[in-house]
């Protein structure tokens, strides 16, 4: 159902955990059956919502990272040091659970193979999670369009679906990775902040018009904006989801 | 009975003295930084703090001036609407009672106005005798812009919004004026320990 | 540049709560300098309440105050605002 994702009611479900996976030191991905979920499209997130015994609730909103798949849903999460919500989604929370969420919403930043490319896709940190949903709704469908990833990372281990993000590219998909603090020996790849030199070396020039999602901390996403419409791409195709000031 | 998640418990302290707290509030390790808008900069050199309104002689500081001005250092709760509380912040700054020694005023109102458009209303009563500051600095340090610097408002018995950040002045006035939230469903007054969050509160 | 600074995106779930349907895709005018975009890239602060800003002059275009059982709304700063009807149930 084409329009169920944006239409309908929204309302707070009880999801099930199946599972806690490891993507590296800092980060999981939370596997979730939600009994009622209507589908979703790639880029849209979801509201979750913890109550402690005395009702003290907190609620903060992540990423879709997985491509539709019935009512499966998948959620990266980083754990943030000081966090209030990450720290228990990333080490109390176990398969059996239930967690409490509504979605999907956010409509605005969302990609589907109709849109078709060319795309370009830049993610700092955690705000790759909704763009690794893109990709892995692209490599379902079967599509060739011309996709572009561009992921700025502080270090090699930081980097989230490395395997699989280097497994995908090729057949229309680029990844380019920047490390900004430290990069392993050997590294010939970017090794600074995302600039309009790298924009431009792996981005689609803006005479192609491409589509355009930005998604990581604040600081990055308003850069990265800004750089983008000075190297002459227009604004209405430049979607961003800044993250707050720390991201995630 | 709602769901509850297990093994939740959140990140507020809870070995405080529940005295100190006000209902429906928990207490924070951390400062969290809520704002209504972008963070204001402006420059010193063109800062200024000012009360207008119904007085005979609207003074005005530059921020030399305001800085030469007496100080105190308080430490006191601190009580913000969405529900967090921190304990024994510690803030330096001007009593509210010395800008307003010598005004002339029958006025019974004041509106808080700061860079950036916020406003906020609290009857004059409840800037003085000691109960309210203009402050910049916090935990010894100059006060920082995500926090309301150069200087905000402390106004500690109210819940926090009535403090406003980014502050450059005192409008006194005969009539009420509700602010920036209070013209949007919160309560006109403001007090933690009556729970006054909302209209009708 | 804000750090504090969130998109319109960021408050889908409280804008779905408080109109009924997804207005992120919704198109807003802003009632100070006339611009108009998709409510999905306005700025987005959270204080006491939500506050929604023209990402183009900083104009306050909504304010959102979420209590338990009822929501304030105030859309003065609003000159429009339209959003595609989807047909069917």
């Amino acid at each position: 159902m084409e329009g169920a994702a944006l239409l309908g009611r929204l309302t707070w479900q009880l999801a099930d955990v199946l599972d806690v996976v490891v993507e590296n030191a800092r980060v999981k991905t939370l596997a979730l059956d939600v009994p009622e979920w209507p589908g979703h499209k790639t880029g849209q997130h979801v509201d979750v919502r913890l109550t402690a015994e005395d009702g003290y609730r907190a609620e903060r909103s992540y990423s879709i990272a997985s491509a539709p798949s019935g009512t499966r849903i998948e959620l990266t999460v980083e754990c943030l040091e000081d966090g209030e919500v990450s720290p228990y989604l990333s080490d109390e929370l176990r398969p059996g659970d239930k967690l409490e969420l509504r979605g999907p919403v956010g409509g605005y930043f969302v990609w589907e193979p109709a849109l078709g490319g060319p795309v370009l896709l830049v993610g700092g940190g955690s705000g790759v999670v909704p763009l690794m949903a893109m990709i892995r709704e692209r490599a379902a469908a079967g599509s060739d369009v011309d996709m572009r990833l561009l992921y700025s990372s502080r270090s090699w281990d930081d980097v989230i679906y490395r395997d699989e993000l280097g497994r995908l590219a090729g057949r229309g998909l680029t990844v380019a990775h920047t490390l900004t603090r430290s990069q392993p020996d050997g590294w010939n790849g970017y090794a600074r902040r995302v600039d309009a030199e790298m924009l431009t070396d792996v981005g689609p020039a803006s005479g192609d018009r491409p589509h355009v999602y930005v998604c990581g901390p604040t600081p990055l996403v308003e850069a990265v904006a800004a750089t983008l419409v000075e190297l002459g791409h227009e604004p209405q195709r430049i979607k961003t989801e800044r993250f707050g000031p720390t991201g995630g | 009975m709602s769901f509850v998640s297990r093994g939740f418990h959140g990140r507020r302290r809870e070995d405080v003295d529940a005295s100190r707290v006000p209902p429906g509030q928990y207490v924070t390790p951390d400062y969290p930084v809520l704002s209504a808008g972008p963070t204001p900069h402006t420059p010193l050199e063109s800062w200024d703090f000012s009360i207008v309104g119904e007085v005979d002689d609207p003074p005005r500081w530059s921020w030399e001036e305001f800085r030469a001005l007496p100080s105190e250092e308080v430490t006191v709760d601190i009580h913000c609407v969405t529900k967090w509380s921190k304990l024994d912040t510690s803030w330096r700054g001007v009593a509210i009672d010395t800008l307003l020694e010598g005004v002339q005023t029958s006025a019974g109102h004041v509106i808080q106005y700061s860079d950036g458009g916020y406003t906020t209303n609290v009857p004059l009563e409840d800037v003085t005798g000691g109960k309210a500051w203009i402050v910049y600095e916090y935990d010894g340090e100059p006060l920082e812009p995500e926090h309301g610097g150069p200087a905000r408002m402390l106004l500690p018995h109210l819940y926090f919004w009535k403090s406003a950040k980014w502050i450059r002045g005192l409008r006194l006035q005969s009539e009420d004026e509700p602010g920036f939230w209070e013209t949007n469903g919160y309560n006109n007054y403001g007090d933690p320990w009556k729970e006054q969050r909302y209209w009708g509160d | 540049m804000d750090a504090l600074t969130l998109d319109g995106n960021a408050v889908a779930g409280l804008l779905h709560e408080v109109f009924g349907t997804e207005m992120t895709v919704a198109t807003g005018t802003c009632g100070s300098c006339g611009a108009s975009g998709q409510i999905g890239a306005v700025h987005v602060f959270r204080s006491a309440g939500v506050v929604l800003r023209c990402s183009w002059c900083g104009n306050v275009l909504a304010k959102i105050v979420r209590q338990e059982m009822q929501a304030c709304v105030d859309l003065s700063g609003l000159s429009g605002l339209a959003y595609v009807h989807h047909t069917g149930a």
